[in-house]
């Protein structure tokens, strides 16, 4: 990689010094919303609340960390997202890479049918479905329950299309080879696609759980209670009651946003790629 | 789809009976169907099967106390006098309107800047995205926050330039381009990574071969790097518009709708129609309008993609 793509300017180190400085700039001002949430989140009450905001915290107030717990369960909503997302992350992954499987290797009567009807619903925005599958929730009495928060959101058509695609690209030989050896379907599945696959298996379960981790409007329909409540509800719910409580709320969003952060700096190798993947391989 | 086919040795004899063949089959069928089973089942229960739901729901009038009436198509014919409904369409519009190409010229200067030859391009890259990966309601505080009127962080820097900034969320003006500058920040990441790899992508011979021709930088820009990225233009805007079409969690948080209904969406206007109101049919008829949309622009820009694609090559 040159700097000759684009030729800004003659000299080249000034050009290069121009280009790291406009990186730090915009990468800085990218930040400001995000560091003056946690700038915020320390400040005194009479500073975060007074009519001229203060920046830069004028005496430092660790405790809102545990005020802001005493206001709303955070701990439990946490808890809450974590197994939301992990709940649909897991149930997603795992069936959709069993389905794919099918319709990537096995020969059975419907197949491109069947994947055609998959296929067709993933244009279908999710506002669609919303309604009647909280009809379907609250008719099996399913509404502020871990079933009904996760099973609507766990069998989407996005994850068997993605893996089926990664699936059709690993040679067949590999998994012929092991089935010459006496290795069934369900064995060659397990040890040969899977460990080939876990790139790909890995960035839809990071994709899904940050998408989840992300997701306001079912848990707002469906949960009503502190019981399945995550921090994206219980963060609006904050919102109604402590309002203008500035340090407090941007506390409670510190906390809710933080692990989130940890996950993607963690996984990130597989989200640039996932990206990268659905925008260059085409969906 | 001839990957799939078994490799039946082409030399076969001619077969003394069919039996085996199809009892092979059978038994792949059935292994087939055994894996297919635990994501079939959900996804006819839980998106299949509410998709054609959608549809039926539509037709009745229902606030799921009492039993569904048949409304017919009345519930599409009430779109057409409800002013809040062709307000929540505008607002969408000019939501989309306003936000995609915003999203992608940050996302494409971003993405040439971090093409620019620098070291520790992962190291940007990932501050950079940093939003994409935050929580929309938590980040929708933040924002209300830098948007407070007389001396929040916005109005402040724009002081100093000598810009009296307006009371952003609750002017009937500015509380759209507010949320379209929070959701561009919140969103560019996605573009900007997906264009850095486009570009990564691009041969350097086509850029050697452009400036031994006398190209000038943006000679090579407009006849190298636009064509070559095209493809991942696309795709940007595509998924970008039909995000859009669904904004909900900022405006929720940051305006609540307001001032009015200046920026209530598609989206919430559907979740106040369903779920404040309980007109279930009436919801899932806007829910199917804002389907069509889509798939109407959607379409739209894959005739203009041909015609694209067709120009640049």
């Amino acid at each position: 990689m040159t700097t000759d793509a684009l030729p800004l300017v003659a000299g080249k180190v000034a050009a290069r010094k121009l280009v790291v400085f406009a990186c730090f700039l915009v990468t800085a001002i990218t930040l400001i919303p995000v560091v003056m949430m946690v700038l915020v989140a320390f400040q005194s009450d009479g500073e975060s609340m007074a009519a001229k905001p203060s920046f830069w915290p004028g005496s430092w107030h660790p405790e809102n960390l545990t005020r802001a717990f005493d206001l709303v369960p955070l701990g439990k909503y946490l808890l809450n997202t974590v197994y939301f997302a992990a709940g649909t992350t897991v149930l997603e992954t795992v069936t959709a890479a069993l389905a794919a499987y099918a319709f990537a290797r096995l020969r059975f009567p419907g197949r491109n049918w069947l994947f055609g009807v998959y296929l067709a619903t993933l244009m279908i925005p999710s506002q669609v479905t919303l309604i009647p599958q909280f009809v379907l929730v609250a008719k099996l009495h399913g509404i502020d329950t871990w079933p009904g928060m996760i099973l609507p959101h766990a069998f989407t058509a996005i994850g068997v299309f993605l893996l089926r695609q990664f699936f059709l690209g690993i040679p067949r030989d590999y998994e012929e080879a092991a089935r010459l050896d006496g290795a069934n379907r369900w064995q060659a599945f397990l040890r040969i696609i899977v460990p080939l696959a876990v790139p790909a298996i890995a960035t839809l379960a990071v994709f899904k759980f940050i998408g989840q981790w992300n997701n306001l409007l079912w848990p707002l329909i469906i949960s009503n209670s502190d019981a399945t409540r995550t921090a994206s509800v219980g963060l609006q719910v904050f919102q109604d009651t402590n309002g203008t409580q500035w340090n407090l709320l941007l506390m409670a969003a510190t906390v809710t946003t933080v692990p989130l952060i940890v996950v993607f700096f963690l996984t990130q190798r597989w989200f640039v790629r996932g990206i990268t993947m659905s925008g260059l391989g085409g969906r | 789809m001839s990957v799939d086919t078994l490799p039946v040795p082409a030399t076969a004899p001619p077969r003394p009976t069919p039996e085996p063949t199809p009892r092979w089959r059978n038994r792949e069928s059935l292994t087939a169907w055994l894996f297919l089973l635990p994501s079939l089942i959900g996804f006819l229960v839980f998106t299949a099967g509410p998709v054609v739901a959608a549809g039926v729901i539509s037709l009745l009038d229902w606030n799921l106390f009492s039993p569904p009436t048949w409304a017919g198509l009345s519930n599409f014919a009430r779109l057409g006098p409800d002013p809040t409904f062709w307000s929540a369409l505008g607002n969408t519009a000019y939501f989309t309107f306003l936000s995609v190409p915003l999203t992608i010229l940050v996302s494409l200067l971003l993405a040439l800047l971090l093409n620019q030859g620098l070291r520790r391009v992962a190291v940007f890259r990932s501050l950079l995205l940093l939003p994409y990966a935050t929580i929309t309601v938590a980040v929708a505080f933040v924002w209300i926050w830098l948007y407070i009127p007389h001396d929040g962080l916005v109005n402040a820097v724009l002081g100093a330039i000598g810009i009296n900034g307006p009371a952003w969320l609750i002017s009937d003006t500015w509380a759209m381009p507010a949320l379209v500058a929070m959701s561009v920040w919140k969103s560019f990441g996605f573009g900007m990574v997906v264009f850095l790899a486009g570009l990564q992508a691009i041969p350097q011979q086509l850029y050697e071969a452009a400036r031994v021709d006398g190209s000038s930088a943006w000679q090579s820009f407009r006849n190298v790097t636009v064509p070559m990225l095209s493809p991942a233009l696309f795709f940007v805007v595509v998924t970008s518009v039909i995000g859009s079409f669904q904004v909900f969690d900022q405006a929720l948080i940051m305006t609540n709708g307001g001032p009015g209904t200046r920026t209530t969406t598609l989206v919430m206007y559907i979740y106040r129609t369903g779920f404040e109101n309980y007109d279930q049919g009436y919801a899932a008829a806007q829910s199917l309008v804002l389907f069509a949309f889509i798939v109407l622009i959607t379409a739209t820009q894959f005739v203009f993609q041909k015609r694209l694609v067709h120009y640049d090559n």
